[in-house]
């Protein structure tokens, strides 16, 4: 049905009694999502927006089983709140914060190893699977429960083409934003290899951008996989300046490798339709998919 | 955040980083007055300056004594220096580094970064120095040695020595490159580092290593807590001002001012009107958490601007930052700066209606777009006409 978060979601939100953390864990309350309880550290025993507040995760999991936690604390002690939730074992982690310094994010990669946790971000919208849970910060104005997987580094163009894929007809099992940091834990690849294994999800949008090789990752995956369903790809920044950090921290050219150019080459080999505009995602993804390219015949 | 050569080479000296003897010069007068101190026959004049390709570009003068230290530090000061990383407008040369030749036996390149691959830090090296490194590399003529050190606690001097030995740093000169390595993985925890690159290192002939060039980069995200290094930030004041006011705001140098509320919706702005034949004048990317006055300062910096002659805002909004919000930063813009642009947008997501209501209270007249490409089209239209 979707993948990461579902139904099942039992969330809690690290920094949930501040600014950021009151305003967004209400939006994903009215959304639908299981919240169960908040972590702020010194405020536990509090109620906020009717839910118990712990001094720990590692309290608030074994008192309410939570099995997500959601990261919206300040970028100097974000790393920190991450490692906490790691060592606490919790399934899923997604982290929101902008601006974590990156030798705190090797730190996490760090604590990452051999863990059971997978990690969000930072520096993403979050996740989510349309109708069933909203774990982020995301508008959902235009989504719609479907089959098709995206998986992004930018959360302004998922929100684009989330809504060209609705307005194309189709809908989302999961959107899942990797973050724009250079250092963050789900990669492309790690994503698509759950769309890959979720048998509702029939198609996969990729967007990509200058900086780093994880799209070249996600591509010799796609090459050695050869997946059955469309694959999709945006990779933005084709003609951003070298060596300036473009909004992400991560979007940054330093060497060829990391060029616009050289991720839409590899994507090409790999076989992925490539489309050069977020408002083409909805339509090529339309087409590309077999029950829609061959509408039944209808008998009068 | 980019450091300068010299002050790179300070800043490192203190982790066992050694350079040639030298000064910095403000006025070519000062330039003679530390090339006579120095009292060497060979000297280099550097253009301290942010953008690489520095050298190709003539920043860096050869002197065989102190009246030509003058003459080149007269030539290179209060130039704008254009190299390949610094855009038509050239940087700015404000200070130039003096210093002795060094009698090099040979030279390596030695560099650290966060390689985002890895997740981790990666020394590289490679036994032939210089510039353009990466491109003889990929070309077969030079081989990069490289060893992955995680978050650089607990690297065994074992591994760091094999690695010296793979450079060809032997004896007492493995020892010294490793103890160097060491120093600089210390340096790069200590300080954020995001990039030390030391290319070319040099043994010089008495078997010392001698930084011939420093490159020290640190960390944005960490500057909080490097309050020291802040304090030597010397980037652009209008793109710092902008990110003051949450916008990551860089100019290029075309007629089309472009705006959009987030980096990656910023990117494919930028890639459309370079398709459609535009120029961009700037990329602005508008954070979520931007209010209308924020953003009114950036649109006062794209108004500002006397190249621009079209304005494309390209605004999917949301939940904290509804269209509406960027409508109202333009208009505010427009009434302190009294200048208006034809102004193309692009609307989607949250309050779209409502924001094209704000465009025409405050008297905008806009060229309303279904989609960016469209936009991106009408606007270079806009520019030309």
């Amino acid at each position: 049905m979707a993948i990461l978060v579902d139904r099942d979601t039992r969330l809690i939100c690290q920094g949930m009694t501040g600014w950021a953390g009151t305003h967004y864990t209400d939006s994903m309350l009215q959304y639908g999502t299981n919240v169960v309880a908040g972590v702020t550290p010194g405020r536990g025993g509090r109620v906020h927006l009717d839910l118990p507040v712990y001094n720990t995760v590692a309290e608030a999991v074994r008192e309410t089983q939570a099995n997500a936690s959601m990261i919206f604390v300040p970028p100097a002690t974000a790393a920190a709140a991450m490692i906490e939730a790691i060592e606490a074992e919790l399934p899923l982690v997604v982290a929101v914060t902008e601006r974590v310094p990156v030798l705190d994010m090797v730190r996490v990669r760090h604590a990452l190893m051999g863990s059971r946790t997978r990690l969000v971000g930072p520096n993403s919208q979050g996740v989510l699977s349309p109708g069933l849970a909203k774990v982020g910060v995301m508008a959902t104005g235009s989504v719609r429960p479907g089959s098709i997987g995206v998986v992004s580094r930018s959360a302004s163009l998922t929100s684009e083409v989330t809504a060209q894929i609705t307005a194309a007809g189709l809908g989302q099992s999961t959107t899942v934003g990797v973050g724009g940091d250079p250092v963050h834990g789900m990669s492309m690849r790690d994503c698509l290899e759950l769309f890959l294994a979720d048998p509702d999800t029939n198609g996969v949008v990729l967007i990509g951008e200058i900086g780093g090789t994880e799209e070249q990752d996600a591509a010799d995956y796609i090459r050695a996989v050869r997946p059955q369903i469309p694959i999709v790809a945006l990779i933005v920044g084709q003609h951003a300046p070298p060596e300036r950090r473009m909004g992400h921290s991560g979007a940054l050219t330093l060497s060829s490798q990391n060029s616009a150019d050289a991720k839409i080459a590899a994507m090409h080999r790999a076989g992925v339709i490539i489309v050069s505009s977020p408002h083409l995602v909805g339509e090529t993804m339309r087409d590309a998919l077999p029950s829609f390219s061959r509408p039944r015949a209808v008998v009068a | 955040m980019k450091l300068h050569e010299f002050q790179s080479k300070e800043i490192l000296s203190r982790f066992g980083l050694r350079a040639p003897k030298g000064g910095v010069a403000i006025t070519p007068e000062q330039a003679r007055d530390i090339a006579s101190d120095l009292g060497a026959s060979r000297l280099f004049v550097k253009a301290q300056v942010h953008a690489g390709g520095r050298g190709e570009a003539g920043g860096v003068k050869a002197a065989a004594s102190p009246v030509e230290a003058e003459q080149a530090a007269r030539a290179l000061l209060g130039l704008r220096l254009i190299t390949e990383q610094s855009g038509t407008a050239g940087c700015f040369v404000k200070r130039v580094l003096i210093e002795e030749c060094a009698d090099v036996t040979r030279a390596i390149h030695l560099s650290l970064r966060v390689e985002p691959s890895v997740g981790g830090i990666v020394l590289t090296g490679s036994t032939q120095g210089g510039s353009g490194i990466e491109q003889r590399a990929a070309a077969g003529e030079a081989t990069i040695e490289r060893l992955f050190l995680g978050a650089g606690d607990g690297v065994p001097l074992a591994e760091t020595g094999a690695f010296a030995s793979r450079l060809g740093f032997h004896g007492d000169q493995n020892t010294a490159l490793t103890l160097l390595i060491k120093g600089l993985l210390g340096a790069f925890v200590e300080l954020d580092a995001s990039l030390i690159e030391i290319n070319p290192l040099a043994l010089t002939a008495d078997g010392t290593l001698l930084a011939l060039d420093a490159k020290l980069s640190i960390d944005d995200n960490a500057l909080h807590r490097q309050p020291s290094l802040a304090a030597l930030r010397e980037e652009d004041e209008l793109e710092l001002s902008a990110q003051q006011r949450q916008l990551n705001y860089i100019r290029m140098d075309g007629n089309i001012g472009l705006a959009a509320n987030g980096a990656g919706l910023g990117l494919a702005t930028l890639d459309m009107v370079c398709a459609a034949r535009g120029r961009p004048a700037n990329f602005m990317d508008i954070r979520t958490t931007a209010t209308s006055l924020d953003i009114a300062h950036g649109f006062g910096l794209i108004l500002d601007n006397p190249n621009v002659r079209a304005l494309l805002i390209n605004v999917h909004g949301g939940g904290m930052q509804p269209c509406d919000t960027v409508a109202d930063g333009l208009g505010i813009a427009m009434r302190r700066t009294g200048r208006s642009l034809p102004t193309i947008v692009r609307l989607a997501g949250n309050n779209a209606a409502f924001a094209r209501q704000r465009f025409e209270n405050f008297g905008c007249r806009i060229v309303d777009c279904p989609d960016m490409w469209t936009a991106a089209q009408r606007a270079v239209a806009a520019a030309a006409a």
